[in-house]
């Protein structure tokens, strides 16, 4: 940086300069809660998908009752007849942030519905994650980079799918949550101010209130201290920025009823309970280091050892033991699915059902993250020159954000905010660099046109360049502290060595070099645009269609909600895949056997058994569960591909899993599931597939199925122990009401058809009948 | 031989970690005593657990974790009050003392609402 001229010049600039980074700080705010607004342009202001659902149909009992109330509330409306404990399962962080917004907005006489707060929550919590993404890069490289990754960030695709305007889900203020903690960590390791830790700890508090990543957190900070001691930068700072944060941070996170006492007993908390005593036996080492001469501390070195590890070896035996001793080694099944990608599908079949959950492929990085792919290698190379406490968080972070997303397309969404990071210290190094060169070029010609100073380095890797710059650089300000009393002839000499070193683009390479990072900018603007507008903002509880004769709208659902909620008992229960669970309480309120939260494994395996099931096995099933209505999703007459038919695998799977009358073998043809001639007989006589195609031939004269592109195997039945009851426009939505019992059973008794299914092999006996 | 060579160095390596010791200033071996008492306690309260049991866990954790805590805190106290310390060396001791109290009434506001 050039030397300042005069002290009052110098501070306008200064002012001038944070004037703007505030001006532009609001514009990527503004930017960032406009680019999500697309749906609600589009479509409307409605509440997105199917977990959203809940937390507004919870939001809005939160400002009605009061937060006592939904602090102890038990819900009976779902999981019939087994109730779900609200206050002690959901992650309460979004619904009181968006409760108090809506409170203080009445209460200044704003009056707006809580749909609407709840709708618009996402935006504005993704602006504050730039401005928290600001402060963060700010401590890692400084105020440019800051900027650069503040705007990557607002605009990052995969961070607008999870937060648009109308996806009202716990990582739209949980990646806030998560920027704003890690900030504070690095400010505190920057600082070493008890202040600042104080404020970390009750950021955390805020994370782990908002969302099951949290276990994030608290396993890479352990993960940065133990790198920062092994190679050999422990200090003070580090003790204060990482000890207390530990003892507050696992009080804090044991006061939210859904972690409770799994923050001292799970293993995912291990790992900072190992680190804090490691900080501690470091920090011990280092004080009697300082008070004790170099050959007694050789001395207690060799005692201590010795002493030590014998204590050392017993005390993690014990913990082996205690650890082995759990089936699963004290990890919950989400975490050890992280951990080994493997293990949801072979024990746990509902986690590895979830297509959130599946590997990502290399196509989705590109679309998610874009231009962001490539800069993070340049970013991470930026990091190491100079490489200090703050930048090696950040490679950190990337790197292990990089393999979880790896894992699972849903944590795409953990490494959103730190490929912006790393990206943007990458961006504002290039600017640098290419800035330098143009004034330092620039400022040649205007002065001194003879001066030949080493310009020659036409290097096509601007990292490499970057890096010799970054490194000349530091050797050019500590040369210039050093050299402070030199006097002129040294002086002189000095400049020329620096001109020497300092390796300068040519001019026109500069410029050109500029202009095609802006050009990338301008790619990867276009790009998330697109992304937001086109593939991100779909509400899918309202579906559209581009037809010939202009737009076609599908409500199906919302119509099928309101028929139940309008033409059925309060009491009634309504049996679906537990898909649609949330969504039925929320608008249709009616109480549900099973819902998204997928929480009791058998339950759902009760349901799966009975679509699966012929009418009768399937009646008796629902009839035990008081169920009353049935509701299936059909695509089949538009071509809505996500319909139950096409979940019916996994209904199978997870039902067989539970009992084992249901084999899978018996539905597949060939290794596939058919639904046309070719079907098997099973199949051919399930409740998914009779509920399904009820009626179905009259649509068309041949009941060909748009999804599976085939005309389908039975074509004409009638259903014996169902009756339908209502049908939306496009079938998408079809309801049941069961039949009530017949009166009198004419014919065989029970009786012998006992005796008839015990004759045959006693095993596999279907509970059932 | 080396036994006794290794006890000679023992009772070496005790008496100048005591000299050693005993030129720290007073202020610093307060909060020294502090965190001894802290730890004690500590102690004493898993003894207790191991003695009567866990039952009301979050009641024997909170104990516990103030304890720890407040022992923290001091030593984080004691490294920013610490003249010898080059990297705290402009931040005054009323400062570091304010941030003390700060994180401490935060920390016995969570002990005090786990308490149960």
């Amino acid at each position: 940086m050039a030397a300042p001229e005069t002290p009052p010049t110098s501070n306008l600039r200064y002012a001038f300069g944070n004037v703007l980074s505030i001006f532009i700080l609001l514009l990527i705010g503004v930017l960032a809660f406009s680019i999500r607004l697309f749906s609600v342009i589009k479509y409307e202001s409605v509440i997105h998908e199917f977990d959203p659902y809940f937390n507004y149909r919870v939001t809005q009992y939160l400002t009605k009752t009061g937060v006592y109330d939904f602090w102890n509330w038990f819900d009976d409306r779902t999981w019939y007849p087994l109730g779900r404990v609200i206050g002690g399962t959901v992650y309460p962080g979004l619904t009181l942030t968006a409760g108090s917004l809506w409170k203080i907005l009445n209460s200044l006489n704003i009056p707006l519905s809580v749909e609407t707060v709840c709708v618009f929550t996402a935006p504005i919590f993704s602006a504050f994650a730039s401005w928290a993404a600001y402060l963060l890069t700010k401590e890692v490289k400084g105020v440019g980079a800051g900027l650069t990754a503040a705007a990557l960030l607002a605009m990052v695709p995969s961070y607008i799918s999870r937060s648009v305007a109308g996806s009202y889900d716990n990582e739209a203020v949980a990646i806030f949550a998560l920027i704003f903690t890690f900030y504070l960590y690095v400010k505190t390791l920057n600082t070493g101010s008890l202040f600042y830790a104080t404020i970390n700890a009750m950021a955390y508090f805020y994370m782990v209130c908002s969302w099951g990543g949290y276990t994030f957190i608290i396993n890479l900070i352990p993960m940065h201290v133990l790198l920062c001691i092994v190679t050999g930068r422990y200090s003070s700072r580090l003790y204060i920025a990482y000890a207390p944060l530990v003892v507050l941070g696992t009080l804090l996170a044991s006061l939210v009823p859904v972690v409770g006492f799994n923050a001292v007993m799970t293993s995912e908390h291990f790992a900072s309970f190992l680190v804090f005593i490691v900080i501690h036996v470091v920090a011990l080492v280092y004080y009697i280091k300082g008070i004790l001469t170099p050959q007694m501390f050789k001395v207690a070195v060799t005692i201590v050892v010795s002493v030590g590890l014998i204590i050392c070896v017993a005390v993690l035996a014990v913990l082996i033991a205690l650890v082995a001793s759990s089936p699963t080694k004290g990890w919950s099944g989400r975490s050890l699915s992280l951990l080994d990608p493997t293990y949801a599908s072979k024990y746990i079949p509902i986690i590895a059902s979830v297509s959130e959950h599946q590997p990502p492929t290399w196509p989705s990085y590109f679309m998610d993250i874009n231009v962001l792919a490539f800069l993070v290698p340049a970013g991470i190379i930026a990091c190491f020159s100079p490489l200090s406490d703050a930048s090696s968080f950040a490679v950190l972070y990337i790197v292990t954000s990089v393999y979880f997303s790896g894992v699972m397309v849903r944590l795409m969404l953990v490494l959103a905010p730190a490929a912006c990071i790393i990206s943007g210290i990458a961006l504002s190094e290039a600017f640098d660099v290419l800035t330098r060169s143009i004034k330092y070029q620039f400022h040649d010609k205007t002065e001194n046109p003879q001066l030949s100073a080493g310009d020659t380095s036409n290097n096509s890797k601007t990292d490499e360049v970057k890096m010799e710059k970054s490194e000349d650089s530091l050797k050019e300000r500590s040369s210039r502290k050093n050299k402070k009393k030199a006097k002129d002839t040294e002086k002189a000499s000095v400049i020329s060595r620096i001109e020497q070193r300092l390796l300068v683009l040519p001019f026109e390479v500069s410029l050109i070099a500029i202009f095609l990072l802006v050009l990338l900018g301008a790619f990867y603007v276009v790009h998330s645009v697109w992304a937001a507008a086109e593939a991100y903002s779909a509400p899918s509880i309202v579906l559209t269609s581009h037809s010939h004769d202009g737009l076609h709208v599908f409500d199906d659902f919302r119509e099928a909600y309101g028929w139940l909620r309008h033409n059925t008992e309060v009491d009634d229960k309504v049996a679906s895949w537990w898909d649609y669970g949330y969504q039925t309480t929320a608008m249709a309120n009616r109480t549900v056997i099973v819902d998204n939260n997928t929480w009791n494994n058998t339950h759902i395996a009760t349901v799966g058994t009975a679509m699966s099931s012929p009418e009768k096995a399937a009646w008796e099933i629902f009839n035990s569960l008081d169920v009353k209505y049935v509701l299936v999703v059909f695509g089949g007459l538009v071509g809505y591909p996500s319909d139950d038919i096409n979940k019916f695998l996994w209904m199978v799977r997870i039902g067989g899993g539970v009992f084992p009358h249901i084999k899978e073998p018996d539905y597949l043809r060939d290794g596939q599931y058919r639904i046309d001639s070719q079907a098997t007989p099973t199949m051919l006589n399930c409740l998914m597939y009779k509920l399904s195609y009820h009626r179905f031939v009259e649509t068309d004269g041949k009941g060909y199925d748009r999804v599976r592109h085939t005309e389908i195997g039975k074509k004409y039945f009638k259903l014996t122990h169902f009756e339908e009851v209502f049908t939306t426009h496009h079938w998408m939505v079809r309801i049941y009401k069961l039949k009530p019992p017949r009166n009198r059973i004419r014919g065989k008794t029970k009786k012998s058809k006992t005796k008839v299914s015990s004759k045959r092999s006693g095993a596999k006996k279907n509970p059932w009948h | 031989m080396g036994k006794s060579a290794t006890t000679n160095d023992a009772r070496a390596l005790f008496q100048s970690l005591l000299s050693a010791y005993s030129a720290t200033p007073t202020n610093l071996k307060i909060i020294d005593i502090y965190i001894v008492f802290a730890v004690v306690t500590a102690v004493i309260q898993v003894v207790y657990m191991a003695v009567v049991g866990s039952f009301p866990f979050n009641s024997f954790l909170s104990g516990v974790l103030s304890c720890v805590g407040t022992a923290v805190l001091a030593v984080s106290l004691r490294i920013q009050v610490n003249k010898e310390n080059k990297e705290f060396k402009d931040l005054p001791p009323e400062r570091a003392f304010a941030d003390f109290v700060l994180c401490n009434l935060v920390l016995h506001l969570v002990i005090m609402n786990f308490l149960g």
